[in-house]
């Protein structure tokens, strides 16, 4: 059907939906559904955060698009022939960027906003499911071992074990019935990078899985996914289906005999689940708490069967690895931390969005060249890789490289790969409080030095926060943080201190402030700030007083406004609605 | 009462009684019906031969599954660190001040509730908050009060405003 005209939104996919789903309905109404076409491309360069749609043949090009403006795209444009000139892209209103940076490789990420992911057709047109066939009729699981072990492919999940010893494993494990899981419960706060895969390539994470399946001797798989991305389980559910109607999963793949299935789980909202062998407490239905190892999952996984366990991204890699060779993969970043990782970047920084850099890349790259840099010129404070488990970098590492082992060295973590820019205005006690207090409302209760240890760092940092923090404090966090580490069960125990013990080692200075000087010194915590007008400035609008949400404003129009700092509650709502910038904070 | 077992009836003999399928039935079931009441964890703890106990201890494990019914519409706003790196705290305290409920209520008029959630990924976007099954972006305490406003407008429409 050739059609009139053509509509391609580009957008994250979870944004993006209500607004393509807003306007096929309205095209619909609008009794258009055979003139016009609507095609989603899921744009990896956010430059501008919002849900952009271009109509074709006119090549108009619409930004920040919501469901209703969406209708009133299609009853202006599409059946008047009038462009909505309010919601064009205003060339002067594009804030200019540089190109993105070419230090960006993609390999995981290749495929991801290029190929149609609901078609099985389009990821075999590149080379999707060569590796597999390559793997079934070409290769034993030894020579399969013999490659991974060459490309030295590390667990993208964070603690970087390599994939082969893994494989190898759970290969020798014995045991009749064996499994293949995918950890796709990206719960990090920060890190969407496996989402993103999930929805723009999943076939590469089936074949992945299958290839590691054939390798230990498995029948069946799950991808346990959180519930919070709905439409990566859609799009899985797809791949899954189109990838059984072609004979890639299910019985006798390729004529060869081998046979292979998979399952999606989804989770429930539960960031302990991440960790895996509370994943597989879940995927059996049960509650999602970490199981005390040894033994591992390789020889008592699931069921307390043979289990290999890796995340979405270590087997996206894989088919790569199988096709290329696994030289081509070791010949991309460091000596010990090889091959390509994908991050999410966000926070403070110019350019948010998900990147893919080869390994030993410096801070300073990521920030500055693939990030563009900091937010609106300010200073760059630190990063925190490794998500609340992880720790920050400050700005003396800035020319480290990202490797597992430089990260580790300083106190930080590879993690899964989030990457959150703080710049001068964050507060590295209110950091780690927020850090500490995602930790502890996520431990899931079973072991004492997590359950308790978390709760009384988190006291410790709200008083500090509070004002109320007293000598003696700071070694007591660190005292703390030690004996959680050392004594929690699972990775989020044993990760929850971090965040604080890696600020205090880099910002100690700022702690100091707090408790002994009482004063917050990027302006963040309340119990220490005070928010006041400036009376040269003020020039009376009334906005701030009308603004005020409890009426700690006084003063008459046209008149310098003064504010109660009894009453203040220190939201800065004043500062954001005064257009003379007279509202100031000390 | 008999319609919301049939539902969930429906539900378990989709996933089949099996301990396997707990926590998918569980949150199903707690989707359609906004929330998991006593009679349907009995429902599903005699369905699939396990102490009520134990359905339970799993139902009050997952935070996406709710004992208490909740409001017509459900504000879940992301806490994590990015989006309070950019903001996120003016945006929670002007919802607060927004819907007239702290943070885990419901208001009285079984309007509004007002939740917090991990991290939904959409962290190039923050503060980030979903409301019902729509995410909204790029908030900030003004644009929280336009967007709540909207949801109310849907449901006066056409009346004065």
């Amino acid at each position: 059907m050739a059609y009139r005209a053509h509509v391609i939104i580009s957008g994250d996919p979870q944004q993006a939906q209500p607004v393509t789903v807003a306007l096929l309905d309205e095209i619909g109404l609008l009794g258009l559904s055979n003139e016009i076409e609507v095609l989603a491309a899921t744009d990896l360069t956010v430059a501008t955060p919002s849900i952009e749609a271009i109509v074709y043949p006119d090549g108009v090009h619409y930004r920040d698009l919501t469901p209703d403006n969406a209708r009133l795209v299609a009853t202006e444009h599409l059946l008047k022939g009038r462009p909505v000139q309010n919601l064009m892209v205003q060339e002067q209103a594009v804030e200019p960027l540089d190109e993105p940076s070419t230090k960006e490789v993609r390999v995981v990420l290749r495929n991801v906003g290029v190929i149609n992911p609901e078609s099985i057709d389009d990821y075999i047109a590149q080379d999707g499911y060569a590796a597999l066939g390559k793997v079934l009729t070409e290769m034993t699981p030894d020579g399969v071992l013999a490659e991974l072990k060459t490309s030295a492919l590390r667990g993208r999940g964070g603690a970087g074990f390599p994939a082969w010893m893994k494989w190898t494993f759970a290969r020798n494990a014995p045991g009749d019935q064996k499994y293949v899981v995918c950890n796709g419960d990206e719960g990090d706060p920060g890190a969407f990078m496996n989402r993103r895969v999930l929805e723009g390539d999943p076939h590469s994470v089936l074949e992945g899985m299958a290839i590691a399946a054939y390798v230990i001797g498995a029948t069946q798989g799950y991808l346990y996914v959180r519930a919070e991305y709905p439409i990566a389980i859609r799009t899985l559910r797809v791949a899954i289906e189109q990838a059984r109607e072609y004979g890639l999963l299910g019985k006798d793949i390729f004529g060869t005999g081998f046979c292979f299935d998979l399952e999606v789980r989804m989770g429930a909202g539960a960031f302990v689940c991440g960790e895996e062998t509370a994943l597989m407490e879940s995927v059996q239905g049960n509650r999602g708490q970490p199981r005390t190892r040894p033994p591992f999952p390789a020889t008592s996984g699931l069921w307390g069967k043979p289990t290999n366990i890796n995340n979405v991204e270590t087997y996206a890699n894989v088919p790569q690895i199988l096709l290329n060779g696994g030289a081509w993969f070791a010949a991309m970043g460091t000596e010990k931390s090889k091959g390509t990782k994908t991050f999410a970047i966000a926070g403070k920084v110019k350019r948010t969005g998900l990147i893919e850099v080869p390994l030993g890349i410096t801070v300073r790259e990521i920030v500055y060249d693939v990030g563009g840099g900091v937010l609106n010129d300010k200073a760059f404070k630190a990063v925190q890789t490794g998500g609340p488990l992880g720790g920050c970098i400050p700005e003396k590492h800035l020319d480290m490289p990202v490797d597992y082992e430089s990260l580790a060295s300083v106190g930080s973590a590879m993690g899964s790969g989030g990457f959150i820019v703080m710049d001068e205005e964050t507060c590295m006690v209110d950091m780690a409080r927020f850090f500490m207090e995602f930790a502890q409302e996520e431990s899931c209760g079973k072991c004492v030095p997590c359950r308790v240890g978390t709760r009384k760092m988190l006291d410790i940092l709200e008083a500090i926060c509070a004002g109320k923090g007293k000598p003696g404090d700071i070694e007591a966090l660190e005292t703390l943080g030690r004996s959680v580490k050392i004594g929690s069960l699972c990775g989020l125990g044993q990760g929850a201190p971090n965040p604080v013990l890696s600020m205090i080692e880099n910002f100690r200075e700022e702690y100091e402030a707090h408790i002994y000087d009482k004063r917050c010194p990027a302006k963040v915590c309340r119990a220490l700030i005070e928010y006041k007008i400036d009376p040269e400035t003020c020039i009376g609008c009334t906005r701030c007083a009308r603004n005020c949400p409890v009426n700690a404003i006084t003063g008459i129009a046209r008149q310098p406004h003064v504010i109660d700092p009894e009453i203040c509650i220190r939201c800065g709502i004043c500062a954001q609605v005064c257009p003379v910038n007279a509202v100031s904070v000390e | 009462m008999e319609d919301v077992l049939a539902t969930t009836d429906g539900i378990i003999d989709v996933h089949g009684a099996d301990q396997e399928a707990l926590v998918e039935i569980l949150r199903e079931v707690n989707e359609v019906s906004g929330h998991l009441s006593r009679e349907q964890m009995q429902r599903i703890a005699s369905r699939l031969s396990l102490p009520l106990s134990k359905v339970y201890s799993v139902a009050s494990f997952y935070s996406l599954i709710s004992l208490e019914p909740l409001g017509k519409h459900v504000v879940r706003f992301c806490q994590d660190a990015p989006c309070h790196v950019v903001g996120g705290q003016q945006v929670w305290e002007a919802l607060e001040h927004e819907l007239g409920i702290p943070f885990g209520a419901t208001s009285l008029d079984g309007e509004w509730s007002l939740l917090t959630t991990s991290c939904i990924g959409a962290c190039a976007v923050g503060p980030v908050m979903m409301v019902d099954s729509d995410i909204h972006g790029n908030l900030d305490p003004q644009k929280v009060r336009e967007i709540i406003a909207r949801y109310r407008g849907e449901e006066r429409s056409g009346g004065i405003v």
